[in-house]
C-alpha cells in the first residue's frame, strides 16, 4: 500500500457509560490513524465498543475524553459546503419504510438542499449502481433484506461523503447474499477510493474487505493489534479469489488467535454479571 | 390435501357467504316473530315498520335535517379536535420539556368522561352549535394527542440517527421522519376519535339540542314513537359504519407501508 496521508486521527478516545449508577468503560485510550482512501475494518468481541467508536466518529455520540481529527478536503468541520464528511450505513434496517427507494436514496441529498430534479438524478444513478434497476418506486416492505441494505448503501454513497462508516451492514443477511453484497461493495468502493471504517464481528468479512484490520480487546475496548491485509491481497479484489487462496487461512488463523481469548473473556464477564 | 376432488366452495367463501346472509336471516326471524306476536312490538317493531317509517322520514325531509346537522357538528368538532391533537401530540412526542409540562395535566383530566363537561360548555357557549363543537373537539383531542405522542415515541431511534448523520434540518426531521413515522398510530387515534365523536354527539343531542340524531332518538322516546327511535339507531349505525370505511380507506392511501 502506498504511504497515504492520514484521514482520521483518533487520540486518547475514551467512552464511559453510566449503568445503574456504575461506570463502565466502553472504550479506553484508543489511538488510531486511518489513512485516506483506506478500507479499514474493526473486529472485536461483542460489547467491545466497536460500534460505539463508529458512532462517535459519526457524531451520533459524544466521547468522554479524547479527540478525533478529520483531515477534510474542504467544507469545514460539518462538511456543510457541498458534501458531508461522513455517511453511515447502519446495522439493522435503517431505510425509511414510508419512502420509496428513490426518496430513501435521495434523503441525504435533500438534507444538503439539492433540488428535487438533481437529487433524483443522482439517486437514480446510484440505484442502478447497486443493482436495483426497476425498483426506484418500490416501498421497502416490497424488498428483500439484501435489497434493503443495497438501498442503505446507495443512500450513503449518494451524498459522496469523504468517509463511509459501516456498522455490520450485512450481519442480518444470509451467507450467500452476504457474499454477493461484499463483492459488490468492494466493486463500488474500488471505483471511488473513499475512506471506509467498517465494523464487523465476522473475521471472514474483514479479511475479504479490508486493507487493514483493527482487532479490539474485550471491554474496555482497546487496540489489540492492527493486521495488514493489503500486504497480502492486492486490489482489485474478488471475494471468491480471496476466500479460496492459501493466505486466507493463515490470516484467519492469526486473527482468531488474537480474538479467541477476548471472546472467552467477554463470555465469562457476561456470565459473572 | 387430496389433489383430485375440489370442494364446491372453499372455507373462506363459505364463511363470507354466511356473513353476508346472517343479517337477513336475523331480520327475517325478527319480522316473523313480530308478525306472529312472539315479541312485544312496542319495544321491537317489525323491521318492515321501521323501513316504512324510514321511507316516510326521508320523503318528508325530516331525517335528512337531523342527519345533516349531526354530520355538520361531527365534522366541525372533529376537525377542531383532530388537527390540534396531532400537532400537540407531535410536540409532546418530540420535546421532553413539553411532555413534562403537559403530561400531568393530561393524566389528571383524561379520566373525566367527556360528556360530563357538557353542562359547563352549555354554560360557556350556550345551547347553540358551539357547545356541540366544543364537546366533540375535547373528546377527540385527547385520543388523537395521546396516540400521536405514543406514535412519535415508538419510532425506532435509528431513523433519527439516520437523519442526524445526514444533517437533516429540523424541518426534515419533522416532516420526513417524525410525522410519517408516527402516522400509523396517528391513524389509530383518528379512528378512536371518530368513534368517540359519534358517541359524544348523540349523547349531547339527547339533552342539549333541538335537532340531530340524538335528539331524534330522545324525542321519539318521549312521545313513544318507537319506530322513529329505531330509525335514529339505524342511522347512527350507518354513520359509524360509513366513517369506519372512510378512515380505513384513508389509512390504506396514507400508510401503504403499514398494510
Amino acid at each position: 500500500m502506498p504511504i497515504a496521508e492520514t484521514k482520521i486521527s483518533i487520540r486518547g478516545l475514551t467512552k464511559q457509560f453510566m449503568v445503574h449508577g456504575r461506570t463502565f468503560d466502553a472504550l479506553s485510550e484508543v489511538d488510531l490513524d486511518v489513512c485516506a482512501g483506506e478500507f479499514f475494518c474493526i473486529v472485536g468481541p461483542s460489547g467491545c465498543g466497536k460500534t460505539t467508536l463508529l458512532r462517535i466518529v459519526a457524531g451520533l455520540e459524544e466521547s468522554t475524553a479524547g479527540t478525533i481529527k478529520v483531515n477534510s478536503s474542504g467544507g469545514g468541520a460539518k462538511g456543510k459546503a457541498d458534501r458531508p464528511v461522513n455517511s453511515m450505513v447502519f446495522q439493522e434496517q435503517s431505510i425509511f419504510p414510508w419512502m420509496t427507494v428513490r426518496d430513501n436514496v435521495a434523503f441525504g441529498l435533500k438534507a444538503q438542499g439539492l433540488s428535487k430534479q438533481s437529487r433524483y438524478e443522482i439517486a437514480n444513478a446510484y440505484i442502478e449502481k447497486v443493482g436495483l434497476h426497476g425498483f426506484a418506486d418500490a416501498l421497502p416492505h416490497q424488498l428483500s433484506g439484501g435489497m434493503k441494505q443495497r438501498v442503505s448503501i446507495a443512500r450513503a454513497f449518494a451524498t459522496d461523503p469523504e468517509i463511509l462508516l459501516m456498522d455490520e451492514p450485512f450481519a442480518a443477511l444470509d451467507e450467500q447474499t452476504k457474499l454477493i453484497l461484499q463483492d459488490e461493495l468492494v466493486d463500488i468502493w474500488e471505483g471511488t477510493q473513499k475512506t471506509v471504517i467498517y465494523v464487523t464481528h465476522s473475521i471472514d468479512e474483514a479479511i475479504v474487505l479490508a486493507d487493514r484490520i483493527l482487532v479490539m480487546s474485550a471491554r474496555p475496548g482497546k487496540i489489540k493489534e492492527i493486521v495488514d491485509v493489503a500486504a497480502v491481497f492486492d486490489r482489485p479484489r474478488h471475494v471468491q479469489t480471496v476466500k479460496s487462496s492459501k493466505e486466507f487461512g493463515g490470516l484467519f488463523g492469526h486473527i482468531w488467535e488474537l480474538l479467541r481469548n477476548e471472546v472467552i473473556a467477554t463470555e465469562t464477564a457476561n456470565a459473572g454479571a | 390435501m387430496t389433489a383430485g376432488e375440489k370442494p364446491w366452495m372453499t372455507q373462506k367463501t363459505f364463511e363470507r357467504t354466511i356473513s353476508f346472509f346472517s343479517p337477513f336471516i336475523i331480520l327475517g326471524l325478527w319480522e316473523s316473530a313480530s308478525e306472529l306476536g312472539w315479541i312485544d312490538t312496542r319495544f321491537f317493531p317489525a323491521p318492515s315498520a321501521i323501513f316504512t317509517e324510514t321511507g316516510k322520514m326521508i320523503q318528508s325531509g325530516e331525517l335528512w335535517r337531523h342527519v345533516a346537522i349531526s354530520l355538520q357538528r361531527i365534522l366541525i368538532g372533529y376537525t377542531l379536535g383532530a388537527v390540534p391533537g396531532v400537532l400537540m401530540g407531535l410536540a409532546i412526542g418530540l420535546s421532553g420539556t413539553i411532555r413534562a409540562f403537559v403530561q400531568p395535566l393530561v393524566d389528571a383530566t383524561f379520566p373525566i368522561p367527556k360528556i360530563a363537561i357538557l353542562p359547563l360548555f352549555i354554560m360557556m357557549f350556550g345551547l347553540g352549535e358551539e357547545s356541540k363543537y366544543a364537546i366533540i373537539a375535547v373528546a377527540v383531542i385527547y385520543l388523537v394527542m395521546i396516540n400521536t405522542a405514543a406514535g412519535v415515541k415508538n419510532i425506532p431511534r435509528i431513523y433519527f440517527d439516520v437523519g442526524k448523520n445526514f444533517h437533516a434540518s429540523r424541518r426534515m426531521m419533522f416532516f420526513d421522519v417524525a410525522l410519517p413515522g408516527a402516522l400509523p398510530l396517528i391513524m389509530a387515534g383518528l379512528k378512536l376519535g371518530m368513534g368517540v365523536a359519534l358517541l359524544v354527539i348523540v349523547s349531547a343531542e339527547f339533552v342539549g339540542a333541538k335537532s340531530g340524531i340524538g335528539y331524534l332518538i330522545w324525542s321519539s322516546w318521549q312521545v313513544f314513537q318507537v319506530e322513529q327511535m329505531y330509525v335514529g339507531l339505524l342511522v347512527s349505525a350507518l354513520l359509524g359504519f360509513g366513517s369506519a370505511i372512510l378512515l380505513n380507506y384513508l389509512e390504506r392511501v396514507l400508510i401503504p407501508w403499514n398494510r
